[in-house]
């Protein structure tokens, strides 16, 4: 006997949705991210992301850490960019202790920071090129990345968590090496930025795959505190550089790029800009370059090198000093911020005086950002969810902290 | 911060809420307002509505345990992008039970990290959509950044500590 049409109709309204795991580890989503997606056939309804995979405890552990012993956490929190963090932790502790950097290491630094930015911008951008189906721009995207590895290589040992610097300034100064090689770097990498450019960006199939795809309004942006590329796609020219210089940004002239849709090809278009920006600064910041000491004068704080240690008295003394926590450090409470790679990175810092914090808190743009997920891809494709996750440069390390 | 900035901001909270301002504070470069724990979200609500202040962009929240005052603190830090004023609201909850309406109705980037708070303080947010455990194990039964739990196990005798560190 057939089924009385009523029933049939009340049997197709009755919807059916499949629930699809994506991650813990998943090739696509670059680091360890689950998000339970439950899926309309290739519609996404919903998405519960659980994060925490690779939390190591970073805010408890710096409580029983001396502060120049919290530089190497802070690299591993977004690894893409450490100098960032790094520069940005010694700024804050010179602002609770109150310190005078010279001209020279300001400029310095602003070097590093650049350059890591663009090292930043290099893998998401990449990365957005993968996931929209091409390799090519990756590859060679991926080779200028290691130029800057190297120019760190050259100042402080290290590659990626770089532990770059110190309180007060550089535990040496720039070797004519290094500046070969950032030099260098200033000539090949504008010739692959402008190739992958001229590859992508009026790109039919890229276009079509990036606009309108896991948009924001500017509104929800702000409500949920977003910073970085990912608010100023969506049009809110808010930069830290600009809105609260440090370590004399105000001394060079840049743009802040900024988009309309806040969608991925914005997103992608802004970070592209930036790393144009940040090769003028990085260049003027050459020209501009004052002479002086590579380090602010302040024994008490600033480790000794290694060889007066091992021959002079007084640095001795004073590393000696700063090993077992016999210098005063202020009671305060202080927030320095940052503009990371991928936003505001801030760094909320109570000292009670004795030799490690009583409590930091890292602002962690990532963290805040990420949560503004599920509302992005509700209604959008599985391939577009995975597109949308790689434009916003969401790095496991600094969400997890 | 200009004193006139300063002033005004107080003037705002004091408008509508006379008497809830325990201490106002420079701390560096950020003016700090120590309040009342029992209307701080209709404060925030006020300082995002109200014409003149227009604190649209919370920069972050957090807590912060003190074991001598029996205390639990909280921190909110609001920021004016047109403006460029930044402002940070403290309050202090109770070590046992402490309890905060949530800020999500405000503003939705006030979830996670009112989880977060949960998961490391135990600061119990009412009204929360999603109160759980958010880095840490959902097993987990302490709340791990309060002082009375030490990095390391403190009856560990393979290690002598006395020279550094608390």
């Amino acid at each position: 006997m057939e089924t009385p049409l009523s029933d049939r109709v009340v049997q197709t309204e009755e919807k059916e949705y499949s629930y699809l795991n994506l991650g813990p580890t998943h090739p696509a989503t670059h680091g360890i991210f689950q998000n339970v997606l439950k899926m309309d056939g290739e519609v996404i309804v919903d998405a519960e992301p659980t994060i925490g995979y690779i939390h190591r405890a970073f805010e408890k552990l710096a409580e029983r850490r001396p502060f120049y012993q919290i530089t190497p956490i802070t690299d591993r929190l977004n690894y893409c960019s450490s100098p960032i963090n790094n520069i940005g932790w010694h700024m804050t502790v010179e602002k609770l202790l109150g310190l005078e950097i010279p001209k020279r290491v300001q400029y310095l630094r602003v070097i590093i920071m650049e350059l890591a930015r663009i090292s930043d911008h290099i893998i998401c951008n990449a990365v957005i090129g993968v996931d929209t189906g091409a390799l090519t721009g990756f590859v060679y995207m991926f080779q200028q990345r290691e130029l800057v590895y190297e120019i760190y290589e050259e100042i402080c040992g290290a590659r990626l968590t770089s532990n770059i610097g110190r309180i007060g300034g550089f535990e040496r100064d720039f070797s004519p090496k290094a500046w070969a090689k950032i030099n260098h770097f200033l000539v090949e990498f504008p010739k692959v930025l402008k190739e992958f450019e001229n590859l992508m960006t009026r790109n039919r199939i890229f276009m079509d795959r990036t606009i309108g795809v896991g948009g924001i309004t500017a509104e929800r942006a702000l409500n949920y505190s977003f910073s970085g590329p990912n608010l100023r796609a969506a049009g809110v020219d808010y930069d830290i550089r600009v809105a609260k210089p440090y370590c004399s940004y105000q001394d060079f002239e840049f743009d802040i790029p900024v988009g309309i849709n806040g969608d991925v090809y914005d997103r992608f278009m802004v970070r592209q800009g930036e790393m144009w920006q940040s090769l003028s600064i990085i260049k003027q910041a050459i020209a501009k370059l004052p002479e002086g000491p590579f380090h602010a004068t302040v024994p008490d704080f600033y480790l000794p090198p290694k060889e007066e240690v091992y021959n002079n008295m007084e640095a001795l003394i004073y590393h000696f000093k700063i090993v077992m926590g016999e210098t005063d450090v202020p009671k305060g409470e202080v927030y320095h911020s940052v503009e990371g790679g991928n936003g505001e990175l801030g760094f909320y810092l109570i000292s009670d005086g004795g030799r490690t914090p009583f409590r930091l808190h890292f602002r962690r743009p990532c963290f805040i950002f990420y949560q503004a997920y599920p509302e992005m891809i509700k209604g959008s494709m599985l391939s577009d969810a995975i597109l949308t996750m790689s434009s916003m440069n969401v790095i496991a390390g600094e969400l997890d902290a | 911060m200009e004193v006139v900035e300063q002033e005004k901001i107080v003037g705002v909270i004091n408008e509508k809420f006379d008497g809830e301002i325990l201490q106002t504070e420079m701390l560096y470069d950020f003016l700090t307002i120590t309040l009342k724990k029992d209307k701080i979200i209709e404060v925030i609500r006020h300082l995002y509505q109200h014409p003149s202040t227009q604190f649209q962009y919370l920069t972050t929240l957090c807590g912060v345990h003190y074991p001598e005052l029996k205390q639990i603190a909280m921190m909110y830090q609001l920021h004016n992008l047109v403006s460029n004023v930044q402002v940070r609201l403290k309050i202090y909850l109770p070590e046992e039970n402490p309890t905060v309406p949530t800020l999500t109705p405000v503003f939705a980037a006030a979830n996670w990290l009112e989880r977060e708070t949960y998961d490391f303080f135990g600061v119990i947010f009412q009204g929360h959509p999603n109160l759980k455990r958010i880095l840490n194990v959902e097993e987990m039964t302490i709340f791990p950044m309060r002082k009375e739990y030490p990095l390391e196990d403190q009856t560990r005798e393979d290690k002598n500590d006395t020279m550094f560190g608390r």
